[in-house]
């Protein structure tokens, strides 16, 4: 069962050998998606960051992701004036050993040459990443990470807990999984607690989740959408026992922030709401603000969720949609990888759906290629959020 | 348990039981434990019925644990949703087309 990965510097390997076109101010944003257009479906994705302002969690982001191990190769796109440290992140990136170019419009000479000079430097790269080698890659060498969005009644009872099946899978195999949204897990922090290694980690986890609570009810709105009611859930402690499902069974080894890896493989809870005072708005704006951050991770691939239907994917890292509703699925199968609503119907049980969602995500290793990957999603936000690094709590020790 | 097919019983210690497929309002139901009821509105995939008579102020227990506090008298067989049914975190947030009756 092993799978076909590109080997980084670090150790980490990657299932993809993406080259990112990174803006790092809106301002660019135009000239890096033309610079990506021609070779946008060959695996040319396009991320970034809209702010003039620096943000320390928006570096990290950046820095994470642009030397996750499914990246090759990254061409910053700067205008020139914004306050981006664009200078550190391409040390870190050169570091990593992997090709970068940072791009500078307004040295650059504007719009056209920028774009005629980005275009060629991805040309080359990508030529240099095709003819690369890969080396055999096994599971506990991966990262997988689960959301969940647009849930409704039938995300709790079918979809959740196949994810979260494939999880145990996963676990027991070695790999690294991270479920996240700690606002949706509101209601349920007793039961995740009793799940952590330890006792200190249990308690960061508690924290977390009230961090959660206060900063959600500081801005008078749960993490829980107009739609999600229409499909039959009514409050935020309802959406939480069903999202908490994606987490499985397997025991709780650490909690993580945003652009933390795993050291090891295990289960982990990616707390995503800021620290200290509520200062920059909701905490995860939408879904993708959420898979950016898993694959900051590292994450390797996504598992969504999704009841009333949702139809993202990622920039960097594929992303896996789980359809839990049968009436959703016979409207959208063409957006889904798994129908897990079969459960609801008789037709299938949680083990085999789960299985086909751990098989699947193998697949990915061994040329498999999702959904939305064939339809050319690669979406992709990165906003402002201010966190403290991780305490000594965080990572126990493995006795 | 109840042995009626389009409806689930997650958990035994549960007040409300889950919508496996559509009902149509007059539907016959069995709320398991002897206990019938009938469909008093359409009431789509995987919405919540009373499995019993639920008191204001009761909890409404799903998956064995607490998703809220019932906000009114709720009959058996009746649909437990936002116009009956509130959190004890923060307020649910639904469109005006949405508001009590999700059908």
């Amino acid at each position: 069962m092993t799978m076909q990965g590109w080997l980084r510097s670090d150790g980490r390997k990657g299932i993809r050998n993406v080259v990112a076109v990174a803006y790092l101010v809106e301002c660019a944003h135009h000239v890096a998606r033309e610079i990506a257009l021609p070779l946008r479906e060959e695996g040319v994705h396009v991320i970034g960051f809209p702010g003039c302002y620096p943000n320390d969690y928006a570096q990290r982001m950046m820095e994470g992701l642009c030397t996750h191990p499914n990246v090759g190769a990254v061409l910053l796109v700067s205008l020139g004036c914004e306050s981006f440290n664009k200078y550190g992140l391409e040390r870190v990136i050169r570091a990593s050993g992997r090709p970068v170019k940072t791009l500078t419009i307004q040295a650059t000479g504007g719009t056209r040459a920028s774009i005629a000079e980005g275009r060629a430097w991805v040309a080359e790269r990508k030529a240099e990443l095709d003819a690369m080698p890969t080396v055999e890659m096994r599971v506990d060498e991966l990262v997988v990470g689960t959301v969940c969005g647009g849930s409704d009644g039938t995300s709790g009872i079918t979809g959740n807990p196949a994810a979260g099946r494939a999880f145990d899978l996963l676990v027991k195999a070695g790999a690294a999984c991270i479920f996240e949204e700690t606002g949706e897990l509101i209601g349920c922090e007793h039961i995740m607690a009793s799940r952590a290694i330890t006792p200190a980690l249990g308690l960061v986890l508690e924290e977390s989740v009230a961090k959660a609570a206060k900063y959600y009810a500081t801005l008078g709105y749960g993490s829980f959408a107009a739609g999600n009611a229409d499909g039959g859930l009514s409050t935020i402690e309802e959406k939480s026992m069903g999202a908490y499902a994606k987490s499985g069974a397997s025991p709780i080894s650490g909690l993580l922030k945003p652009g933390d890896v795993p050291p090891r493989g295990g289960l982990y809870l990616l707390d995503v709401v800021p620290d200290g005072e509520v200062r920059f708005g909701f905490p995860n704006i939408n879904d993708n603000a959420e898979i950016a951050e898993l694959i900051a991770c590292g994450a390797h691939a996504v598992y969504f969720v999704t009841g009333r239907g949702s139809v993202v994917g990622s920039a960097i890292s594929p992303v896996v949609k789980i359809c839990a509703n049968p009436e959703t699925h016979r409207r959208m199968s063409d957006d889904m990888d798994v129908n897990a609503g079969r459960i609801l119907e008789g037709a299938a049980t949680l083990d085999e759906v789960g299985r086909e969602i751990f098989d699947l995500t193998v697949g990915l290793g061994r040329g498999g290629r999702t959904r939305s990957e064939e339809l050319g999603h690669q979406e992709f936000i990165l906003t402002y959020k201010s966190f403290e690094p991780i305490g000594p709590s965080c990572l126990p020790a493995v006795a | 348990m109840t042995d009626d097919p389009r409806l689930i019983l997650l958990d035994p210690r549960d007040n409300v039981l889950v919508v496996r497929s559509r009902l149509r309002a007059g539907d016959a139901l069995d709320l398991g434990g002897g206990a019938s009821s009938v469909a008093d509105k359409d009431v789509p995939l995987a919405h919540k019925l009373a499995r019993r008579a639920i008191a204001a102020g009761e909890k409404i227990l799903k998956y064995g644990a607490p998703i809220g506090v019932a906000t009114a008298d709720i009959p058996a067989g009746a649909h437990v949703h936002v116009h009956n049914l509130r959190s004890d975190y923060t307020p649910t947030y639904t469109l005006d087309s949405e508001k009590g009756d999700a059908a």
